[in-house]
């Protein structure tokens, strides 16, 4: 795909003498939503920790037509790369708005003006409400949910082009999922492009636009995501074969 | 031991331990952002209190050699890291060696001006201080990813070379610099010093700045949110080069400060900083490491201890103040719940 | 070339270098064997346990000086001060070991710099000491009455004694103390999962390398004749660290090479940089202390590893399998063996498992599943004695778990895996898979260390065979652990498990990032282990992976029990459906 603003070809990631990730191919088209599924253990954290230069891979991957590969974290998200990871990664000790305004670290670095990021700070409180309310709490006092809106909400600061999201429903109740997921949708629309990687596939393929089946480290079924979603072999995926 | 005997050593006591307060609190901010246990800030004092006096001394510190050493070997070693890439290249040099060149160029300077005592005090903190940046650079930059255990080593071996630098670009002499003030103050019926005023005042004024700098400042925050959560600051975009950078060259610029303090108190040798640096530590290690306030009420508390036992017993003055570490421990071994490392 | 012949030729090159070698070198080489004495203590402490120590000269000192003052003052014989001073050392090691290694690492290293700074301080100021300027006269050491007095006379003494110490090290470094000393690095977990206690383990080898730091104080004192403290200060120790860290860990000998390397470069370098500074002083820490850094961004397994490159490994002899072990009774088919009831673990407000109830019977395979986040690593965790249940019950053959120390449940009959691989790197297959024996053995470090342990080990490899016969993996024997692939390596951990002789089998997501053909290989072990009798419970986010082969299935999900029954039940169940797929 040519307008592809992320694209991942041939990757494989290894940890030591155990390879977790085998030759995946994957593209983000700009302006839309792309989902990885899969079972636990299936690769899917491994994949996004080597797309963001946490981990090292061996393969291309391009964003916005530039190779990546081999680029700091750090770079990544000066470039316009944000990931939400699984385990959140909030500062816990610092509050609410201090991690808000961290999520704009690097636009600040970049000379960006202090009300640039005062506007975004007002979108995102606009999205998640309740964050506004919470300002002056701890982040590490806040519950399963709004840890997770506050991780979205700080890697949104840093007005990404592409939002890599690892995991959103992991540990949350259903009622949570669906507004997260929704969210996602809206920020969707508003010309955002993500990454969504999931274990709750239902959802995940409600949500995206495309989506790839990841097993054991191998893609192994993708197509447009209303299409996956009534496929068979994604059923067998998730609960068996037998 | 008679009130006005206690009232003394009370005095000298706080006056050692605010210092030992400071050097404490860089101890924390260091470990805290880097995992680092930082032995070489010591170093820092002694070397503040030996360039400043080779000034009075109307002598060229050798520190302009020092620093001149350090840009060369970051230099060097900005070469072989990106022999591919010239545009890193002098970036990482202009990060790393260039304030190490500048501040060469400021002491001699100085020097060569015969420039008043406040123009040696600054040349002489920004000396100490742009050797941060490159000590990091050096020595932990390339095994920032590695257990606690290894750079600790690191810091040993850093605590070494720069004791033996030392040595050779001071010489083995001790030195002392000229008190800020010589007047004292009448306290009811006992005498404060108008050193001691200052130094207490000084270190409360930093702390304060300090305090101020991580709850207000962008780079203030982006230090705590590294300490915080290392994986957490990358993906906002804070280079853990960049934090532990920083936090090192706070550290330097605490300890030259502490160094400035210091100096008409105590004769400095270049070797004095490993212990006046390690009695810091003893009050870091109060507060685990981790927690600010502890460690500085640690560090005030070990000041005392060591006032106090020197008149008791002032042969065993570092005896007491280094066995002190052990009960601290245990009742740290006891407060603290295990966890598994790495 | 076979390594003993290297070992022989070595033994044979300090055997005779004093007839041959000038007095100057003789006195370099007295030196080196009582360096080689300290770094062989770091390198068991550094090396292989993953600790470290500044203090080790404190403790030459305290061997140096108790022999100096009560041989001097009290006239006591050498051959007393020895054990005397051994003594202290002991009780003084293991007072910081305990205090400071059940906190994170770096307590201990930091508690040795101000051990050694308070005690060269002491030696300094304590008058009977001799202040700064030392005690003179200490007696020479006689052997059946022969007087060690001249320099090449007692270099016989001091390389017997360091070739005796690198002969102890080397065994109990090969034996079931050892295995566990070099399992230390990997966390407390898998250790303790076998009964190992880490911060015990960790006291002793401190107490190892503080004792053999201070027998090198002690032949000092008596080579010497004279001691004053300083020899004894914090940069010494910091040399001797250097002198490990130089060396390296793979092998008792790295502390010989870095000893040797050390002293010749500190004489070559004191000689050369006054020269080139033109004044005296101890230059040569600049030198030391950059090589340190280089050493440790470039090489740190030491300068070893490149020197046993040419060396050929000695290919061991696979040991014969046999069961020669003690058994557990195994409980009869059916009779309840593992009974939780209500069990509820809270994080903070977070409730991860919450008021869960299923049993295991004997000769069942139960699986426990659920999608990811369901709580189902945290109930494994309170059943294995990892984590402690907030409330409730878990009984083990009647016994109750909560409570209990992981070692303790391990003792009980119960073996676990885990899904994050934790073998040893360092070791072999079969030492691995030994270390899972560890409680059936009883032989300590003093007995492994002077190789009274022949039957206990030898009891011990074959029973780790017998596993490793058992999983199908005996010809990977003596590879690298780390050199296997995942697959294999999880069928390692499961003969561990074995190896300890348990009634129920506990597998943390066998499964996980297992190929296909991997996982049917897997899934026929189980089902061979259960036609053995073996109680097996295993937690597994592997739908496909499950459905064949267990008895029974228990579904969690949110922390809660959703489901349970057989499996073909639970597949088919809406709520279970939802789970999975999502809602």
């Amino acid at each position: 795909m040519s307008d592809a603003l992320l694209e991942v070809s041939d990757l494989h990631v290894a940890y030591g003498q155990v390879e977790a990730v085998r030759g995946v191919s994957l593209s983000v088209p700009a302006g839309k939503i792309a989902t990885v599924i899969g079972p636990n253990g299936a690769g899917k954290t491994t994949l996004l920790g080597a797309i963001m230069g946490l981990l090292p891979s061996h393969g291309a991957i391009r964003f916005a037509g530039d190779r990546i590969d081999g680029k700091d974290t750090e770079a990544l998200v000066r470039m316009g790369m944000s990931l939400v990871p699984e385990k959140r990664e909030l500062f816990a000790e610092m509050t609410v708005l201090e991690n808000l305004e961290l999520g704009g670290f690097a636009r600040r670095r970049a000379g960006e003006s202090r009300a640039a990021l005062a506007n975004t700070l007002e979108e995102v409180f606009a999205l998640f409400p309740r964050m506004k309310e919470r300002q002056p709490q701890l982040a590490g006092t806040l519950s399963g949910g709004e840890r997770q809106m506050l991780a979205v909400g700080r890697a949104l600061m840093g007005k990404p082009k592409l939002l890599l999201l690892d995991e959103p429903s992991l540990g949350l109740a259903p009622l949570i999922t669906r507004d997260i997921l929704l969210t996602i949708t809206k920020l969707g629309e508003t010309g955002l492009s993500v990454l969504l990687i999931e274990q709750n596939a239902r959802a995940a393929l409600q949500t995206a636009d495309y989506g790839y089946v990841l097993e054991t480290g191998e893609l192994s079924l993708e197509g447009k995501a209303v299409d996956l979603l009534h496929d068979e072999r994604v059923i067998a995926t998730y609960l068996g074969k037998r | 031991m008679d009130f006005s005997i206690a009232a003394l050593l009370t005095q000298d006591g706080l006056t050692n331990g605010a210092i030992y307060c400071l050097l404490a609190l860089a101890l924390v901010l260091v470990f805290a952002v880097t995992r680092v246990i930082f032995i070489p800030q010591g170093e820092f004092v002694a070397f503040t209190v030996l360039t400043l006096a080779s000034f009075e001394q109307n002598k060229l510190p050798g520190t302009v050699w020092l620093l001149i050493a350090l840009a060369a070997t970051v230099l060097l070693a900005e070469i072989v890291a990106y022999r591919k890439e010239p545009g890193r290249m002098l970036r990482a040099m202009a990060a790393s060696a260039l304030p190490c060149v500048i501040a060469a160029a400021i002491v001699w300077a100085v020097f060569a001006m015969q420039a008043g005592f406040a123009l040696q005090v600054a040349a002489t903190v920004i000396a100490v201080t742009s050797m941060g940046p490159a000590i990091y650079r050096l020595a932990y930059q390339p095994v920032a990813t590695a257990p606690v255990l290894t750079l600790l080593i690191v810091s040993v071996a850093v605590h070494f070379v720069l004791t033996g630098l030392g040595l050779l670009f001071f010489g083995a002499e001790g030195a002392r610099t000229s008190a800020f003030t010589g007047s004292t103050f009448a306290l009811g019926s006992m005498n404060v010093s108008g050193q001691s005023l200052l130094v207490y005042a000084f270190t409360v004024g930093l702390v304060v700045a300090m305090a101020l700098f991580f709850k207000y400042t962008l780079f203030g925050k982006a230090l705590r949110a590294t300490a915080a959560n290392r994986t957490g600051a990358r993906l906002v975009g804070i280079s853990p080069n960049f934090a532990g950078s920083l936090s090192v060259t706070l550290a330097a610029a605490i300890g030259a400060l502490s160094g400035l303090l210091i100096g008409p108190i105590t004769t400095v040798y270049y070797d004095s900083g490993f212990l006046i640096g390690l009695k810091g530590f003893v009050g870091a290690i109060v507060g685990g490491l981790a927690s600010y306030p502890i460690a500085a009420g640690g560090a005030i508390f070990v000041g005392l201890v060591e006032a106090f036992s020197s008149f008791w017993a002032s042969a065993y003055k570092e005896v007491i103040v280094f066995t002190l570490i052990l009960p601290v421990l245990l009742w740290r071994s006891f407060t603290t719940t295990h966890h598994e490392e790495e | 070339m076979n390594p003993r012949i290297l070992v022989a030729i070595v033994v044979a090159v300090i055997g005779i270098a004093p007839q041959i070698a000038p007095p100057f070198y003789v006195t370099l080489l007295n030196y080196i064997g009582l360096y080689s004495l300290v770094a062989l203590g770091l390198v068991l402490l550094t090396g292989v346990a993953g600790q470290t120590s500044f203090g080790q000269a404190a403790f030459v000192g305290l061997g140096a000086y108790t022999t100096a003052v009560l041989t001097t003052q009290y006239g006591f014989s050498p051959w007393i001060t020895l054990p005397i001073a051994l003594g202290i050392t002991l009780v003084i090691g293991y007072v910081l070991g305990i205090i400071t290694l059940s906190m994170g690492g770096h307590y201990l290293p930091l508690a040795t710099i101000a051990w050694g700074i308070s005690l060269f301080f002491l030696m300094g100021t304590i008058e009977s000491f001799g202040g700064f300027t030392g005690l003179t006269g200490v007696p020479p050491v006689s052997i059946f009455g022969f007087e060690l007095l001249k320099e090449s006379h007692f270099y016989y003494f001091i390389w017997l004694v360091v070739l005796a110490a690198l002969w102890c090290v080397a065994n109990l470094l090969d034996s079931r103390p050892g295995r566990a000393i070099r399992a230390l690095k990997q966390g407390s977990t898998m250790i303790e999962a076998f009964g190992v206690h880490p911060g015990r383990m960790k006291t002793a080898v401190f107490v190892i390398a503080a004792l053999l730091a201070c027998i090198s104080g002690w032949l000092y004192a008596h080579l010497q004749r004279f001691v004053n403290p300083t020899p004894f200060g914090i940069n010494q120790g910091i040399e001797y660290l250097f002198m490990a860290v130089v060396g390296g860990a793979t092998s008792v000998w790295g502390a010989v090479l870095g000893a040797t390397l050390i002293t010749l470069l500190k004489t070559w370098l004191q000689d050369l940089l006054p020269q080139i500074i033109g004044e005296a002083g101890q230059f040569e820490i600049i030198v030391f202390g950059i090589l340190l850094v280089v050493m440790l961004q470039y090489a740190r397994d030491g300068l070893l590893p490149y020197l046993q490159h040419f060396v050929p490994q000695a290919k061991r002899a696979l040991p014969a399998a046999a069961d020669r072990l003690q058994h557990r009774t195994m409980p009869v088919a059916d009779s309840p063996v593992l009974d939780v009831n209500t069990a509820r673990k809270t994080f903070g407000g977070l409730v991860a498992v919450n008021d869960v109830s299923f049993n295991v019977n004997a000769r069942e395979v139960v699986g426990l599943i659920g999608p990811n986040g369901a709580g189902k690593s945290t109930c494994f965790n309170l059943i294995s004695g990892a984590l402690d249940a907030t409330s409730g019950s878990i009984k083990f053959m009647g016994q109750e778990l909560i409570g209990q120390t992981a070692s303790t449940i391990s003792k009980l009959g119960l073996a676990r895996t885990f899904q994050h691989v934790k073998l040893v790197a360092t070791m072999t297959v079969v030492e691995n898979v030994a270390l899972g024996a560890y409680l059936r053995g009883t032989k300590g470090i003093l007995a492994s260390a002077l190789k009274f342990n022949r039957e206990d080990e030898a009891a011990a490899l074959a029973e780790a065979m017998r596993q490793l016969e058992r999983v199908g993996l005996a010809a990977h024997a003596h590879d690298a652990a780390s050199s296997l692939p995942l697959g294999k390596q999880r069928i390692v951990e499961i003969a561990r498990a074995l190896a300890s002789d348990p009634i129920l089998l506990l597998l943390d997501e066998p499964a996980a990032g297992l190929r296909f053909a991997e996982k049917e290989q897997l899934a026929k072990l189980i089902r061979g282990l259960k036609d053995e009798g073996m109680t097996v419970l295993l937690v597994e986010h592997d739908m496909d992976f499950v459905m064949g082969l267990v008895d029974r299935l228990v579904v969690l999900n949110f922390g809660q029990k959703l489901a349970q029954g057989l499996p073909e039940a639970v597949q088919a169940d809406p709520a279970v459906r939802e789970a999975y797929l999502g809602a």
